[in-house]
Formats: structure tokens, C-alpha cells, sequence
């Protein structure tokens, strides 16, 4: 079965030449010399210049690598927290109520996420700028780190834990020596999801944010509504670069480390045959 | 013992993410905010059920609310029409590429929505290079218009989502035991016919799954009708948008929220029971 009809290799071509034609004719585009953005006028970089001369375009960018940063983080922690507490915590009160608040805003519409957190910001009175980006964001961002890491949390073999404890481990001991590093590929993905979130939001920033801050996406928001811009293009350009080349180390870091497990694992079991 | 400790260990933040959480929910119903001070909630308490009325009453948001369905539903089945193909030859294809074409199919997804959105601005308008193509091999002699319409909307749903269908019927797919299809062959079956008495109700979960993944956060888009859809096209997402943002007009804003919160909460709901029945079937 693992031969490819040539009905399978149409769609195959077909289906990634629709995903990723649109991103290379943008960042094509963005060497394009001329200012009509669908005509050609031969290569140019002049437009990365413009983009990093541009002070508004360089504080918003600053503002949303920090948002993302600071979010993502507090956002891996509480969600890496709220994993455990739905995968280890067995049945404890309000458990339906939790996890239905963890997968909720998973499928919330930004809109609607956004509206409630800005009423919310609202009514207990607090000045709107970059803490409430960073809040919402956290937020939302939280929910989907702690569906990845439960995901893994789920297929964890629960022994070695108790091994641990059994050994005189205390159970945070058990949990930093034993547990962290068994998760942490997810816990890593999961910050990197919420990062990429961050970064990416456009609506839920829109709302809670007030006069003193504007990220990145809004600014291109902004700039989008009036149409096609070059400069977009090669701001496009350089985000698509950034997370493309991000993900794809994250994943060859990823298959290294699991290619090595595997190898310890198999060592391992020769090592218990043996005895 | 060790089940108390950790209790007490995460019950702290765990109670911060309900609080945090909690106050997110009842927010978006607001007549429902019992400790709302000052102006907001002297605005809100005479709230009640008048802006719902509103709504009823211009026809603005009941075309809104229904094209929005509409194109939710046309896209979904769009999006699974494309996608299932797709899936489905990334199953059959030999295991040493799934991973890669796995990476191929999510990577987009971790690119900025915006960006994918606007990089169609450029192909779909007048004179964009769509059109510019269709009149270089001679298939078009007057510019189609494809920006600014409904048709716009669909392709950019269906771009920006289609791996989310992708996802959950390949994994459906790639389970599936080819023997199965074997023996129904053997058994006389024909390849379409196999295809439609054994993947296709295989794969059902998977399908299910994909299609509301699609179906829910299309019915709230706004970035992608704003865009790509033009004054045109009426999504209740912008609506609600613009109603916050141009018109400022809170209350009615909410209103929208609420009702559209309603309209999910029953494919919401349908959805998590499909992924139960699905998690009991595997285990």
C-alpha cells in the first residue's frame, strides 16, 4: 500500500502548491523594485531598507516581541500547571467547569474573547496598554500550552513517578527530576504555540489594548486596510523567514532528542535483558 | 498521598486560572455581573433585553447572522472537499515522508494569519496576478472581480483552515488498517465502492472533527471578511467589530457576542461529544 497513485500525487501537488504558492508570490514580491505591487520592475531590496527605517514599525515590533515573550512564558507555566492538575488531579471538585474553561477559548471566536477581557479590564478600572495585551494574551495562550502538555502528560508512564517517590523523592523532586524532563518537548512546543499566538493576534489585541500601545499585527492591520503595500511585503516576508526557520529547528531539535531516547530506551532494555 | 499533595500543590494557580477564566464568562453574558461599579454598570443594569430587541429588529444582524452561517457552511464543506484528498494521500504516502509532509501541512498554521490572509489581496484583486495570468493564456478578456466578494471570503477560509480538516481526518486515515480495504476488494468490492463502504465511514470521526474545527471559528471571523470580503459581505464578526470599534456602541456589541456565543455553544458541545465518543473508542 505505501505506493502513491498518480491520483494521490495530484492532490498532494495540488494541496501544498495552494498552501504555500500565496506565501512565496508575497515574499517574492517584496525584491520587487516598483511600487505597484503586481508589476514587476526587477529586483530590489529597497523596501527591507524603508521597513527597518521605519521608527512606528520598529516600536511595534518591540512591543509584540516583548508581549510574546513575557506572555508565553507565564502562559507555559500555568498551562503546564493546569495540564497536571487535569491529567494527575483524578476527580476534584469543579473538574468539568476546569477543563470546559481550558478547551472554551480554543474555539471562542477572538471577537468574543477579546469583548469580555476588554470589559472586564473595564470594570476593574485598569489602565489599558501593554500589561493588558500581555494578560489577555497569557490567557487564551494558556489554554492551548495545556491541552499540548496534557496530551503528552496523558501517555506518560505514571510508574516512574511513583518510583521516584518510593526512592525518597520528594513529590517536587519527583516532579523536576522525573516529570519535567519527560514533558518538556511539549512544554517547549507549547511555548512556542503561545509565542506564535502572540505574536500573531490581531483581534484580541485590538481590544484590549488602549492609546499607549499598538503591536506589530496592528500596525500592519492598519497599513493593510489601505492595500497592497511593498513594505508589507517585505515585513511579511521577514516574519514568514523568522517562524519558518524557528519551527523547523524546533523540530529537528525535537527528532534529535527522541532519536536518542529511542537509542537509551533500547540500551536500557538490554541492560534488564542482560541482568 | 502523593494524589493530596499534588492537589494542594496546584490547587493555588488552579484557582487563579478559574478565577481568571470565570470572570471571562461572566463578562460576556453582562447583565449577569453582579459587582460592576460606576458608569459601565448603570449603562449595562439598563441593558436587559432592549438591545436584543434592537437586534430583532434591524434586519442588519439577521442578514448578518445568517450570511455568516451560510459562508461557514459553504467553506466547511469546501474545506473538506479539498482536504480530504490531501489527507488521504498523506496517509497512503510512504511513512518516511508523513512526518515531513506532516511539518508542510502544520507550518503554515504557525505563520501569521494576517499574513497568509493579505498575501490574497495581492493575487485576487483586479488587477492582481490572478487576473494578469487568466489574460496572459488568454482564458479571461475583461478582469474577473474576485476581491471584494463573497467568493474572496470562501477562498480565504478555506486556505487559512484547511489544515485544521487535514489534521484530524489524516489521523483517522493514516489508523486505518489497509487490509480492510484488501478484503473488500478481494470480496468483489470495486475501488470506489471500497473506498465509499470502508474509508469513508472509518474516517467519520475524523471528518466530524474536521468539519467543526472549520465551521466554529469561521462563524466569528472577522480578519478574513474584512479583508478579502470588501463592505459586501456581511459577517457577523465584523459586524460586531465595527459596532464596538466605529460606532461604540458596547452594549449592542454584546448583545451580538451573547447571541452568536449561543448559536456555537450547540456545534461547540456536538463537537467535544464527538471527540469523547472518539477518545472511548481508541481506549
Amino acid at each position: 500500500m505505501n505506493r502513491l497513485s498518480s491520483f494521490n500525487v495530484v492532490s498532494l501537488t495540488f494541496g501544498f502548491a495552494f498552501l504555500y504558492l500565496p506565501m512565496l508570490i508575497l515574499v517574492i514580491y517584496s525584491f520587487n523594485e516598483s511600487k505597484l505591487v503586481t508589476v514587476w520592475a526587477g529586483f530590489s531590496t529597497k523596501w527591507y531598507g524603508e521597513l527597518l527605517s521605519n521608527e512606528a514599525f520598529l516600536d511595534a515590533a518591540w512591543v509584540t516581541l516583548k508581549v510574546a515573550v513575557i506572555s508565553s512564558s507565564i502562559a507555559t507555566v500555568l498551562g503546564t500547571m493546569a495540564a497536571y492538575t487535569l491529567v494527575r488531579g483524578g476527580r476534584f471538585f469543579g473538574r468539568t467547569l476546569f477543563s470546559g474553561m481550558i478547551y472554551a477559548p480554543l474555539v471562542m471566536p477572538e471577537v468574543i474573547t477579546g469583548l469580555s477581557l476588554l470589559l472586564l479590564f473595564i470594570s476593574i478600572g485598569m489602565d489599558r496598554g501593554v500589561v493588558t495585551i500581555m494578560l489577555a494574551h497569557t490567557t487564551f495562550s494558556m489554554c492551548f500550552v495545556s491541552v499540548v502538555v496534557s496530551s503528552r502528560l496523558a501517555t506518560f508512564d505514571r510508574s516512574l513517578e511513583e518510583a521516584a517517590l518510593d526512592l525518597g523523592a520528594s513529590p517536587f523532586e519527583a516532579f523536576r527530576i522525573i516529570t519535567l524532563p519527560i514533558i518538556a518537548p511539549a512544554v517547549v512546543s507549547g511555548w512556542l504555540l503561545a509565542f506564535t499566538l502572540s505574536l500573531d493576534d490581531l483581534v484580541i489585541a485590538s481590544f484590549s489594548t488602549g492609546p499607549s500601545a499598538t503591536t506589530l499585527p496592528m500596525k500592519i492591520w492598519s497599513s493593510v486596510r489601505m492595500g497592497v503595500s511593498p513594505e508589507i511585503n517585505a515585513l511579511s516576508s521577514i516574519l514568514i523567514g523568522l517562524v519558518a526557520s524557528g519551527v523547523i529547528l524546533a523540530s529537528l531539535i525535537l527528532k534529535q532528542r527522541t532519536v536518542r531516547l529511542k537509542r537509551e530506551k533500547r540500551v536500557g532494555g538490554k541492560v534488564r535483558k542482560a541482568n | 498521598m502523593p494524589y493530596l499533595w499534588l492537589l494542594t500543590l496546584f490547587l493555588i494557580p488552579f484557582v487563579i486560572v478559574f478565577k481568571i477564566a470565570l470572570s471571562d464568562a461572566a463578562l460576556a453574558i453582562p447583565p449577569y455581573m453582579p459587582t460592576m461599579k460606576d458608569g459601565l454598570s448603570a449603562m449595562l443594569s439598563q441593558l436587559d433585553f432592549e438591545n436584543f430587541v434592537f437586534l430583532t429588529e434591524d434586519d442588519l444582524y439577521w442578514k448578518a447572522y445568517l450570511s455568516s452561517l451560510k459562508i461557514a457552511f459553504i467553506s466547511t464543506v469546501l474545506t473538506l472537499l479539498l482536504g480530504y484528498p490531501i489527507a488521504y494521500a498523506m496517509a497512503r504516502a510512504p511513512h518516511e515522508w508523513r512526518a515531513t509532509l506532516m511539518m508542510l501541512i502544520i507550518l503554515p498554521f504557525w505563520t501569521s494569519f494576517l499574513i497568509r490572509v493579505y498575501a490574497w489581496v495581492g493575487i485576487l484583486s483586479t488587477e492582481g496576478l490572478l487576473n494578469r495570468f487568466l489574460f496572459w493564456i488568454g482564458a479571461i478578456s475583461e478582469p474577473l472581480m474576485i476581491l471584494n466578494t463573497s467568493t474572496a471570503v470562501y477562498i480565504g477560509i478555506v486556505y487559512t483552515y484547511i489544515p485544521f480538516m487535514i489534521l484530524p481526518i489524516y489521523a483517522a486515515l493514516e489508523r486505518l488498517d489497509a487490509s480492510l480495504i484488501e478484503a473488500a476488494e478481494d470480496l468483489g468490492c470495486s475501488r470506489v465502492k471500497a473506498f465509499w463502504l470502508i474509508t469513508i465511514p472509518l474516517s467519520k470521526g475524523g471528518i466530524i472533527a474536521g468539519c467543526f474545527l472549520v465551521f466554529i471559528p469561521a462563524l466569528g471571523e472577522f480578519v478574513i471578511p474584512s479583508l478579502l470580503g470588501g463592505s459586501g459581505t456581511l459577517m457577523i464578526g465584523k459586524v460586531l467589530f465595527e459596532e464596538f470599534f466605529s460606532n461604540r456602541d458596547w452594549p449592542v456589541a454584546s448583545a451580538v457576542a451573547v447571541i452568536l456565543l449561543i448559536i456555537l455553544i450547540i456545534p461547540i458541545i456536538l463537537f467535544q461529544r464527538n471527540e469523547q465518543r472518539q477518545q472511548e473508542a481508541d481506549g
